[in-house]
């Protein structure tokens, strides 16, 4: 079979964080009973007119600018036509030709540090559709479905990118990376789950070497990155058999089943997507002054990549611990604090290691928790004198976790400070004499069973014996026999 | 003048169902509709930037601050049917 590459590109809808809907003052709810947040505007009622939140467009311009979009001098909303319950005035506000925010770039990085470049096609701002649910749940012969208005009218940005990604990991790193942009700019709460941030995928397949584009098909509304991933998998092993059995991939919507793995398409008429955009009538054009663009430009805040990269360079912390530190603001905030006052890397391992995986039991994030960052230094600075060892650490995190005392003074009064070496000799000492099987294996050159000695030693100690002075005392004691 | 084709594909895009006397009265109401643009296209407009909106504004705004809506039984009162504290609707799939 001849070799095909894989053409994707992505739509991203975000709806933004803000109080009140995109053209009325109704206030977005999340979980609120349903048809609670309406008005005329929102419910379509004859005579209304619609008016800009602002801040949605200042939203759009943030996002915009981390982008690095060109950003329209005059932009304009058009109505996007189509017959469906969840859009009561028969059409979508949206944009069309000119969006509020043109062609960018963004940059993602590689868990083996090699850029991947991705073109923003646009990012525009439009109305979310209500929710449409099913009387009874989705279960078969469900006779009607019912509409609640409350998400009807949410703010969203959609970013549509160009076909430049090769891979569905490469989809899954970008769109991951995007939404860790989003948080940081604070637009959105980009929950997938919740679907305030959710992605279509454009997969087409093409031979190698081949510039031209092959015919796409759309895959829809995945509420994962790993479905999305898994889903765009799917697809493409779906046309290259499509291609490789002589046949052509037809243009058309599909679905993936998470639970079967199978691609289904959504048939639809041709005339569906015949949208008839036209400008607007009741909204007039948005120019931004360019003095407040350059100013949301100057306030922009660090963003992930420029953030990873000087964590990889001057910090030096690996890819991986720069990506899982950067997924939201608020553990970069932490860790920074952390590491302006102890070894980086050091607090880097603990708060993304240990910290988190003992916080993850009690449901806490680490800025949330009694643990302050200034505690993180105090233990790494603690580990680094050899003051305690780490098994005894990973105990006093969980008593600063559980109580929010210093880690000094939770060394002192639970008696976790590492044991002194002449006390540790005389135990290593004991646990020989009580050994002499084991002993005898590590004088025969049975190297593994130093493990044997260090978890007695562990045990004996109440794990505030170190480990690597274990291994030496045992080490000499045996040789010295 | 358009076709009769195209008269069905815009009446199905608008969910209307013609009878053929319909579609021929459509016909000469939407080409005589169109006609009008014929007219602005004679025209040399070159230069003429395109004009989207008649009225010399930019940027009528609202701050984003809540105003309180309709309960929801005022609401509902104009639906057609309600179900489930919702607008009820044939089932959508």
């Amino acid at each position: 079979m001849s070799a095909h590459e894989p053409v994707i590109g992505v739509e991203i809808h975000v709806q933004l964080s803000t109080r009140t809907k995109m053209f009325c003052g109704c206030e977005l709810s999340f979980g609120d009973p349903p048809n609670t947040h309406t008005c005329p505007v929102c419910l379509a009622h004859p005579g209304v007119l619609p008016v800009v939140n602002e801040e949605a467009v200042r939203r759009a311009l943030l996002i915009g600018l981390a982008l690095g979009c060109e950003i329209a001098p005059r932009s304009i909303f058009h109505r996007k036509n189509y017959f469906y319950p969840d859009l009561p005035k028969a059409y979508q506000i949206s944009q069309f030709d000119i969006p509020i925010c043109g062609r960018g770039e963004f940059r993602a990085l590689r868990e083996d540090g090699s850029e991947l470049v991705v073109g923003i096609t646009r990012a525009h701002l439009e109305e979310d559709a209500a929710k449409l649910t099913h009387a009874g749940g989705r279960r078969a012969g469900a006779a009607e479905s019912v509409v609640d208005f409350n998400r009807g009218g949410t703010p969203l940005v959609e970013i549509v990118t160009e076909p430049d990604l090769r891979s569905p990991s490469d989809v899954a790193l970008f769109l991951r990376q995007l939404r860790q942009t989003l948080l940081f700019l604070g637009v959105s709460d980009c929950s997938m789950e919740e679907g305030s941030m959710r992605a279509d995928a454009n997969v087409s397949i093409r031979p190698v070497g081949s510039q031209e584009l092959g015919t796409k098909t759309e895959l829809k509304n995945m509420n994962s990155f790993r479905f999305l991933e898994r889903g765009i998998e799917a697809e493409i092993a779906r046309q290259e058999e499509i291609v490789a059995a002589g046949g052509r991939v037809s243009q058309e919507t599909v679905h993936y089943e998470p639970d079967t793995g199978h691609i289904t398409s959504l048939r639809s008429k041709e005339e569906s997507h015949d949208y008839r955009y036209f400008p607007e009538p009741d909204l007039v054009p948005i120019a931004p002054d360019p003095a407040w663009v350059e100013e949301l430009r100057a306030g922009l805040p660090e963003l992930p990549l420029p953030l990873r990269m000087r964590m990889v360079g001057e910090m030096g912390l690996s890819a991986e611990d720069a990506e899982v530190l950067t997924e939201r603001p608020e553990l970069v905030a932490y860790f920074m604090e952390a590491a302006a006052l102890a070894d980086p890397k050091a607090c880097a391992n603990w708060i993304r290691g240990e910290l988190r995986a003992q916080l993850r039991e009690v449901g806490v994030e680490p800025w949330q928790s009694k643990v302050t960052p200034a505690h993180v230094a105090a233990l790494v600075g603690l580990l680094d004198a050899g003051t305690v060892t780490v098994p005894a650490a990973k105990e006093v995190l969980a008593e600063v976790i559980a109580s929010g005392g210093d880690p000094a003074d939770v060394v002192e009064s639970k008696g976790l400070g590492a044991m002194d070496e002449g006390d540790l000799a005389a135990i290593v000492a004991e646990i020989i004499a009580a050994n002499p099987d084991q002993a005898q294996q590590l004088r025969d050159g049975k190297d593994k069973v130093i493990g044997f000695f260090v978890g007695q030693a562990m045990k004996g100690t109440g794990g505030r014996a170190d480990p690597q002075s274990v291994q030496r005392l045992v080490r000499e004691a045996v040789r010295g026999d | 003048m358009i076709d009769d084709e195209t008269v069905r594909h815009v009446a199905r895009l608008a969910r209307l169902r013609l009878s053929p006397d319909e579609e021929q009265v459509m016909r000469e109401e939407l080409s005589g509709i169109l006609e009008h643009i014929d007219a602005i296209r004679a025209m040399d407009l070159d230069g003429v930037p395109p004009t989207t909106h008649v009225i010399a504004l930019e940027n009528v705004v609202r701050p984003d601050v809540p105003v309180p809506g309709l309960p929801r039984e005022e609401a509902l009162r104009e639906a057609a049917h309600v179900t489930d504290e919702g607008f009820g609707v044939p089932r959508m799939d």
